[in-house]
Formats: C-alpha cells, structure tokens, sequence
C-alpha cells in the first residue's frame, strides 16, 4: 500500500487518443458553424422567439454550469472534508469543473444578440442583476480553482490545499445558487419565482457534476488501461445514487407546494399532466430515465456489479438533467404569464395567455453540443499535457483509510 | 418769480426722468415678458438639460371608453417608431418573433362574461424587473419614470424579457432598416414602448395618445403624475386608477380603469 498514489500524463499517442480529439474538434467546429449562421443571420434562424426567448442553448449552458460546480465536488470532499479515498481524484475534479464551466459560458456567449458587446458586461456591473453576480462568480471560480489546482500539483504548496479548496467550496456554492437564482428571483413567470430553486439547483449539480465524472473517470481509465478498483467506483457510484434521490426530493417538495396553492394548479396541470412535450420531458426524461432507472441500477447488488450499468446510469443521470432544465427553462416560459387574474384572454396578437410553442433548430442544438464538447476536448488535451490523472486506482493503491472504513 | 419756474423746470425733469424709467421697464418688461411667460406655459425642457424626477409621466387607460376592434393606437405606434405595419422589415422573422412595442387584448370575466378591450405596453415600473435584472445597465429608468433600453449596451441576453411580467419587450431577430431617427433599432437588441419619449421631451403627447384621441375614444390620458393638478392625476384621484398586477408592487406608470 503506497501513501502516495504518483500522478502520470496520459501518453495520448494512440490513434483511438486522436480520433477522440478529432471527434470533439468536429462537434466544436460545428458549433462555431451554428454560431456563425446564427449570428449573421440573426436569431429568426432559431427557434427562439419573442415567446421562448431562451432556448435549446440555454438548456444545454445552464446543465453545464450546474455541473461544473458539482464536479468540484469530488475534490471538496478530499480537501474540505478530509476524506484521503477521494484525494487522488481531486485533480481530475478541479479540471473538469473548469472545462465544464468553459464550455457552458461559450455556449452562452455565443448565444448573445451581441456577443461582440461582452466586454460591456465584464466592465460594467449593474450590481442589482443576478447575471452580473453571476459574472463576477464565473470569473471568480476560474481563478480561485486555477489556484485550488496549482497548490495540488505544485509540491511545495501542498499546505495550502485545504485553505483553497475550502474557499473554492464556499465560492461553487455562491455559484450554484447564483444560476438557480436567476429562474427563482423572476417573480413573473408561473414556474419560477421560488426560492427553493437555489438549493434545488445545488443538489442537481452535484448530481449532474458527480455523473460526468464518473464517465470521464471510467472513459479516461479504460482508455489509458489504468486500473480503477472497485473500491473508489463503489464509492462514487453510491453518493451519487444520493444526490439523484436528494433531487427527486426537492422537486417533490417544489412541486408539492404548488400543488397545495391554487394559483399554481395551472401551471403543475400543465408540467405535469397536459403539457405535451414538457409533461413527458418531466415523467419520462427526469423522473423516470434520470431518477427512478438509475437509482435501481446503483442500489440493486446484481445490477451495480455491472461497470457498464452503472455507466449507463450515470449517463442517464445526465438525460434525465438535461431534461429537467428543458422542462423548467423551455417549459417554465411556454406557459403564459398570469397577466389578468380571474379574466380569460380571447383576443390578442402577441398570444396572450396560450402555451407557446418552441422547436429548437439543428443550429441551436448543434451550438449546445458545442459547448459539451469544450468542454471534454480541454479534459482530453490537459490530461495528456499535465499530471492530473493518478497512474493507478486500484483498490491496493486508494488510500488505507477507505478500506478500514 | 424765478420759484415757480424753478418749479416748472424740476417737475418737467422729475416727469422726463419718470417718464423715462417707466418706459425703460416697460421696454424691459415686454422684452423678458414672453421668456417669462414661456417658462410658465410650456414645459419643455431644453436640450442638454438632465431629466428630474419632478415628474412622473404616465398614462391612464379607460378600458370602458376603448373601442373594441380599433387598433389606432397600435398603428399610430408602428407609424411613429417604425416597427410592424405593412413595410416591416423584419421580413424573415415569423410572427412570435417580430417586435411588439404595443398590442390591443380583449378579456373576459371568467366569472361575470364581461367583455373588455385595451391596449397593453410597457408599464413603465416604478421598479421595474426589467432594469433589476439588465447586467449591463442597458435596460435603465429616467428620472422621469420612463422606462428605456440603451441601444448601443444592451448585449441581447433577453434576461429582461423573462423578467418582465407584461411581456412587453421584444428581441430583434434580423437585421432592421429604414429606422427611425428618433427611434434606433438594431439586430440582437432589446426594444419596448419608449412612452414617445421624444415627444415628451418636446412637450408632446405619446403617439398612441394622440391617435385615440383623435379617433373620438378619449380612452387614454397623458400626463405628469406627480402634478396633482394634471388632468391625468385629477381622473385618477377622482374616478381612481387600477395597475396590472398590483400584486408585484411594481408601481406602474400606467394605469387602467373599468378593470
């Protein structure tokens, strides 16, 4: 048993290394492509509208955001809580969060009717609007976790680990609820304007942020045939069968209070029972692919033994995330805005009080995927450029302290 | 004898010199008069001259006055800052994509059956949502309560449209031409109801205003709030005024009655 489990670079030589970094640089070029067409055409080419005016791209942004924040998570509970199993993940951890932020802010950049005008919002600060906290929060997390990384892999500054990984903690947290703020503070629209989005949105990011780690894990490991013993993937597997119950638990409690307040009953008839798309999006995308299928897998012995099962289910983690903010970004505007209390809507050329409807375009999706991609190429390319893998997680090399546990 | 003559001779001079002062501040009063007078009369503020919250423009709109099926005020705001309408040129976007500065809706009374129509616009928020949210500042408020995107800030990220509870923003999908000069538009931009804000600033009336007063309905008022003997802030003191959604507690600049 090693005390110290050494970090290695993968070689990133083989040609299965450069078809994946083709095929992410295919998916990232398609996105500039989408962004482009958009961009110079205007936004008429999306499905976007005056009635759905955040989009597939939003959808795809936020989920990113959300779970970049969460893949800090691994890390936070090596440095903040002191668990030594977690410790050699912690590099891996730090890197996807920052990948995954990268990623989810270009897709909301470029999503922009103004992009060329962002300096305008990394210079001026309407300190009322959740979007500029968010802005300082996003540059904030860039560096506080660039440093968090520097003092895991720069030897001599290893006491300094905790002191910011705890700050890095502290500051996701801030950030998480920064993003679940911006649907909880619109005190309009039907779907939002509750509180308990913020810490919703805390739980969904470590769920969300815990799922892509764990395939990145398994993908990086298979591919550079590097052992990953049972013992830290048992452990990863049943924290995150944790965190998809604690989210199927606050959307009870979020739905629960609408239901018992009147003036929401349209608004839950609608997500959860007339509301077409948005009405399977919740059923069968989140509660069902993303809650109920993965917690069988993780939590039935015959089932969890399976390595590609417990994938499946983390990618189904993902699904099921990915279709509940379709649901509560996409579905929170289709439904109309209660304008006239008591009073039915039966003439109005701006389609007052009906469901507005959105299909998002192949450029729209394409742009999200972009940003997923961003996202893996800077994983794959700074694994193979920097020390951030373990060379080996095999149960005998995790640290001692699990396997007493 | 020479005393009365001395007289004469003061008295004359004491008239030449009254005569004179009187003239002159007559000659002066009729010079600075009309500058005075102006001042009183009109409102108008000169150029340069910053906004203050001395005033508080708003509208009221009588829904019971307001003519079912008449859109005047609709196309006398496409006419005035140059957005839908026959030459539109936003020719691309589909119809939940083109702009809407300002819409009439017809409602009925769940309970009652009563049927109402009125135009609906931006609100002008004592508080308004719009420029809580805005990151950049674009989506601002005057001093005089008219609430404003700034063109050349805005970074198009649509957060004020969700924030709004009236839906009373639009995003500019394609490129726009033949703007107006007193109303810029531009592709990737936030716009809404600007309240006419150039004719305000010239004494006018908003062109909505104008167009159903002239159609005969007189179901929507101008004017300055905060001035309680306004012709605005006297119906709405005597008959009262209703806001949408009071409930927000947005404080709106405008106000409808016969809600």
């Amino acid at each position: 048993m090693k005390k110290n489990i050494p970090f290695l670079a993968v070689e990133g030589r083989s040609s299965g290394y450069y078809s994946l970094l083709a095929l992410l640089g295919a998916f990232i070029l398609a996105s500039l492509g989408a962004f482009y067409y958009m961009e110079h055409h205007g936004h008429y080419v999306t499905g976007m509208s005056n009635q759905i005016v955040w989009g597939m791209p939003h959808v795809f942004a936020v989920f990113l955001i959300v779970a970049a924040s969460g893949a800090l998570n691994v890390a936070s509970i090596s440095s903040v809580f002191n668990k030594k199993a977690y410790k050699p993940l912690a590099r891996l951890s730090g890197l996807l969060s920052l990948a995954l932020l990268a990623g989810g802010l270009m897709i909301l950049v470029l999503d922009l009717g103004r992009p060329e005008r962002l300096v305008i919002a990394m210079t001026y600060y309407n300190l009322k609007s959740i979007f500029a906290w968010n802005m300082l929060l996003y540059n904030g997390f860039f560096a506080i976790v660039i440093v968090y990384l520097w003092t895991m892999m720069q030897r001599n500054l290893g006491q300094y680990t905790r002191i910011a990984g705890t700050a890095a903690f502290i500051w996701r947290l801030a950030l998480t609820t920064g993003t679940g703020s911006i649907f909880g503070f619109l005190v309009a629209r039907q779907g939002y304007d509750a509180a308990i989005m913020a810490p919703m949105f805390i739980i969904m990011s470590f769920a969300f942020g815990l799922a892509i780690f764990l395939l990145v894990l398994m993908a990086s490991y298979k591919w550079s045939e590097r052992p990953l013993g049972d013992a830290i993937f048992n452990r990863l597997k049943n924290l995150l069968g944790v965190f998809v119950a604690a989210i199927m638990y606050f959307v009870l409690a979020y739905h629960l209070t609408n239901l018992y307040e009147t003036q929401h009953h349209g608004f839950e008839a609608f997500i959860l029972m007339d509301g077409g798309i948005y009405t399977q999006m919740f059923w069968i995308g989140q509660v069902i692919l993303g809650g109920v299928i993965p917690l069988i897998i993780f939590y039935t012995p015959a089932l969890a033994k399976s390595r590609g099962l417990v994938g499946f289910g983390a990618l189904l983690v993902i699904i099921g995330g990915l279709a509940q903010l379709y649901g509560i970004i996409i579905g929170g505007q289709a439904y109309p805005m209660e304008l006239f209390p008591g009073k039915e809507v039966i003439e109005t050329t701006f389609a007052d009080g009906a469901i507005a409807s959105y299909a998002p375009t192949l450029a729209e999706t394409l742009l999200g995927l972009g940003g997923v991609a961003v996202a893996l190429f800077l994983v794959a390319f700074c694994v193979k450029i920097m020390e951030f893998l373990p060379a080996s997680l095999a149960d005998k090399d995790v640290d001692p302290h699990y396997t007493a546990s | 004898m020479t005393q009365p003559v001395n007289n004469t001779t003061e008295s004359t001079t004491d008239l030449y010199r009254r005569n004179f002062l009187g003239k002159t501040v007559a000659a002066a009063g009729i010079a600075l008069a009309p500058g005075m007078l102006l001042t009183e009369v009109a409102h108008a503020r000169p150029a340069g001259q910053a906004v203050t919250s001395k005033n508080r423009w708003g509208m009221l709109i009588n829904t019971n006055k307001c003519g079912s099926g008449c859109t005047e005020c609709v196309t006398a705001c496409q006419t005035e800052n140059g957005w839908g309408g026959a030459d539109n040129s936003e020719q691309h976007s589909n119809a939940s994509q083109q702009a809407v500065w300002i819409r009439k809706v017809k409602l009925k009374d769940k309970q009652t059956n009563h049927v109402q129509s009125l135009p609906l616009m931006c609100q002008h928020c004592e508080t308004a949502p719009c420029v809580d949210v805005c990151p950049t500042g674009a989506s601002f408020k005057r001093a005089d309560g008219v609430v404003l995107v700034d063109k050349h800030i805005c970074i198009g990220c649509r957060y004020c449209m969700m924030a709004c509870p009236y839906k009373a923003r639009s995003f500019i999908h394609e490129a726009i031409e033949n703007q107006k000069v007193h109303a810029p538009r531009g592709k990737g931009t936030v716009e809404s109801c600007t309240m006419c804000v150039h004719r305000i600033d010239k004494d006018g009336t908003p062109a909505c205003v104008e167009a159903c007063n002239a159609e005969g309905h007189q179901a929507m008022y101008f004017g300055d709030l905060n001035d309680s003997n306004s012709v605005i802030s006297k119906e709405l003191a005597k008959n009262g005024g209703q806001q949408l959604r009071p409930d927000l507690a947005l404080n709106t600049g405008v106000r409808y009655q016969g809600l």
